[in-house]
């Protein structure tokens, strides 16, 4: 790789600082009594403790998954600190309570809130740590129905509901991480809307992991009933350490007859240095179940940072004419390594599902796509079209597809198309010699390759998606 | 067209180049006036496009020895990028093909950061489409050229159009145009080398890097330069290049040699 490439991917972390502010944490490492002092120290109704306890108990008969295309040392959970709070701790209803420091630290991160998130037309929870600290525009989503708050103050406010619905997409016993995570989770968003309602702004939350060695265990529930819809945003930053941080959440989705949910990620953890030291372990657990009729879920995912990303968002189709969607671009750099794709499972009739994924790597980085589409025997008349296309950027990166089809109906319809490319020294030539820089080139290349993802996502995230990914790749390329 | 009141564009002497340790260019002396056309003969690895890729800046050839100055500046002092921006165009022999990339995007980019460098207005989508569309009547190109990726899935043909319209659209004042001619049937060739002729004005400079005398039926040299072992063993006017029809390139080689020795 030449010079001119070196210097396009290898841009500095930019939200790389910590935040001094007092924590209440938890001693290291895991056991029931951590489990029952998070309980405890949260307030929760005895089922939610039991759920806890069901899910450490299976995750220590559980071993980590070994099959994915990454590499790392063995991790140790003795070592991590399964709780860190904020301090100044009493119950906040506006945002001048918040912290001055905490906000600081938004506004270094550029999260909307106050007026710019009224002009934003932006709702978000911010997730600081473990602990949701303020929830922007509860009030005006209440006035149509809609629920969006942490999910401590939906296990308070809301334990019906949580306790209908927790659970039901991702089983405490799904997979090593989500049980890890039902057993210790600590925050996380809530969002229910109700029957009919179009939700009339999209709803974000913005997570960051501020404490050294610290896990974050964030738990996402959303529930769409029959005919409602809601656009979900959801951002990701975290300071520079040079120790690993695991950050293990587990996202479900709900929709009921004829509803949509719309979620969108941008993650842009702390990668580690351009020598892989440090960085976050990103292993999470994404599903929705589109379990009425035409129902509609839909992920958009610009995976650029985390050391290790481990991440398959997925839909359960089980209404009938349901449609699930995942349009994915995954960036690595450096020593990253990404192996991240989806499920789709089709178990109802004509139910339909698209996969477009775009893999970039640069540097020394791996990215592996792996995605299953499994047609049930009880799926006539289902469609996947898939298409996976890997850029490589440099002769040091390497880019891996796996895809998994298992069809039983014979009925069924599915497509796969996968490419790979690369960003070579003669394209760049060919646009210095036309009078443009190879950053402009490599942006406008990566953003051609990028389209059809970018055009999924909101607006405001689509221009985000399209600078973090020109910072991300400068230098890469020459 | 050779005119008394030109200017020196090119000035090449002594020009050594190298790929992977390997000399190439052993020596070139080349001097380019405005308004004039050359052209640069001579057998496969004679070095004629690595001169024109040293000239446009690629970064796998070395410059080991020599000067070279455009417009009276060192050449070497600037980027490939800068080059293009000061009007130093490479129509390329094998045109890369960049899936993804609008074509008219590509080309609208171009553009203005050309007009930008000359303080000339840039463009917005919809002014440059119109633009655009006007230049590529001059080749007779169909206008769905602008919605394809650049070059991608381009006939060998229709790349080559594709450089002379943007030869059209950035108006350099050198333009090196390395084997335009090869893949071409003679309807392209034709409608191709109509399209350099009508470029070709008295303030700019045209540099034809081909195999054949052919294209020189239809671009008129005023210069013909034979290459041979990465040096020019003789130039002559456009009766050169018929000689070298009929006789081949050997026998350029063995005069030399023989004018060495004498």
């Amino acid at each position: 790789m030449s010079a001119v490439l070196q210097n396009l991917v290898n841009q500095p972390y930019k939200h790389g600082f910590v935040t001094e502010i007092e924590s209440d944490v938890a001693p290291r490492g895991l056991s029931e009594d951590t489990i029952r002092l998070i309980s405890a120290k949260k307030n929760e109704p005895g089922w939610l403790l039991e759920f806890r306890l069901k899910a450490y108990q299976q995750w220590l008969k559980m071993e980590e998954p070994k099959w994915p295309n990454v590499k790392y040392p063995k991790i140790d959970f003795q070592a991590i600190s399964y709780y860190s709070a904020p301090k100044p701790k009493q119950k906040l209803s506006s945002m001048d309570e918040v912290d001055p420091e905490l906000l600081r630290t938004f506004e270094k991160l550029g999260v909307p809130m106050h007026e710019r998130a009224a002009l934003a037309g932006v709702a978000v929870d911010v997730i600081f740590d473990s602990v949701s600290v303020a929830t922007t525009y509860k009030q005006k989503l209440a006035e149509v129905g809609i629920t969006f708050c942490s999910i401590s103050e939906a296990v308070q406010m809301h334990p019906d509901l949580v306790r209908q619905y927790l659970g039901t997409v991702v089983p405490v016993g799904d997979n090593y991480y989500a049980a890890l995570n039902s057993a210790v989770f600590t925050d996380g968003t809530f969002c229910f809307i109700p029957k009919g309602v179009k939700c009339p702004m999209d709803l974000s939350t913005y997570f960051r992991i501020n404490t050294e060695e610290s896990g974050q265990f964030e738990r996402t529930l959303i529930i769409a009933e029959d005919g409602a819809s809601v656009s979900y945003l959801e951002g990701c930053t975290a300071p520079k350490f040079d120790t690993n941080q695991l950050h293990a959440a587990v996202v479900e989705l709900i929709a009921l007859d004829n509803a949509d949910i719309k979620y969108s990620t941008v993650q842009n953890w702390y990668a580690g240095d351009e020598n892989g030291l440090g960085g976050i372990y990103n292993f999470v657990t994404k599903r929705g179940l589109a379990k009425g009729i035409n129902s509609r879920i839909s992920w958009t995912q610009v995976e650029t940072g985390s050391a290790i990303t481990w991440k398959y968002p997925s839909c359960v189709l089980q209404g009938e004419n349901s449609v699930g969607e995942f349009y994915s671009v995954a960036v690595t750099n450096n020593y990253q390594q990404a192996d991240t794709g989806t499920k789709m499972i089709h178990i109802g009739k004509n139910t339909r599902s698209t996969i477009v994924s775009k893999g970039i790597s640069a540097g020394h980085s791996n990215n592996s796509y792996r995605g299953l589409v499994r047609i049930a025997p009880t799926a006539t008349g289902a469609r996947n079209y898939s298409q996976c296309d890997s850029m490589l950027i440099g002769d040091k990166c390497s880019a891996s597809t796996f895809p998994y089809i298992q069809v039983r109906n014979q009925g069924a319809k599915v497509e796969h198309e996968a490419s790979t490319s690369k960003i070579g020294e003669d394209q760049l030539f060919y646009f210095a010699q036309r009078g443009i820089d190879s950053e402009e080139a490599v942006s406008m290349i990566i953003n051609g390759f990028c389209k059809d993802v970018f055009q999924q996502l909101p607006m405001e995230f689509a221009v985000e998606a399209t600078k973090l990914l020109g910072f991300k790749l400068e230098g890469s390329v020459g | 067209m050779i005119y008394q009141d030109s200017k020196t564009l090119l000035d090449v002497h002594g020009l050594r180049a190298s790929v992977n340790g390997i000399e190439i260019l052993k020596g070139i002396n080349l001097t380019v006036r405005s308004g004039e056309v050359h052209a640069i003969m001579g057998t496969n690895g004679s070095g004629k496009s690595t001169f024109a890729k040293v000239l446009a800046g690629h970064n796998a050839y070395k410059v080991t020895g020599g000067s070279v100055t455009f417009e009276g500046n060192n050449l070497f002092d600037l980027e490939p990028e800068e080059r293009a921006r000061a009007g130093v165009f490479l129509a390329f022999q094998y045109p890369i093909e960049i899936p993804g990339v609008a074509n008219s995007h590509f080309l609208r980019l171009a553009y203005n950061t050309t007009q930008a460098q000359r303080g000339k207005d840039e463009l917005d989508p919809l002014e440059f489409e119109d633009f655009v569309r006007e230049k590529m009547k001059l080749l007779e190109m169909n206008p769905d050229f602008l919605d394809r990726g650049v070059n991608e899935g381009f006939s060998g043909g229709e790349k080559k159009r594709n450089e002379i319209l943007q030869m059209a659209l950035l108006e350099p004042k050198l333009a090196i145009l390395d084997e335009t001619d090869s893949g071409l049937d003679i309807d392209a060739l034709r409608i191709v080398t109509k399209g350099v002729n009508q470029l070709a004005t008295k303030d700019n400079a045209i540099i034809l890097v081909t195999h054949y005398q052919r294209l020189l039926n239809y671009i008129e040299p005023d210069y013909v330069h034979v290459m041979a072992g990465g040096r020019i063993i003789k130039t002559g006017g456009k009766e050169l290049a018929l000689d070298l029809e009929t006789r081949g390139y050997d026998w350029v080689s063995i005069e030399q040699r023989a004018a060495a020795r004498a």
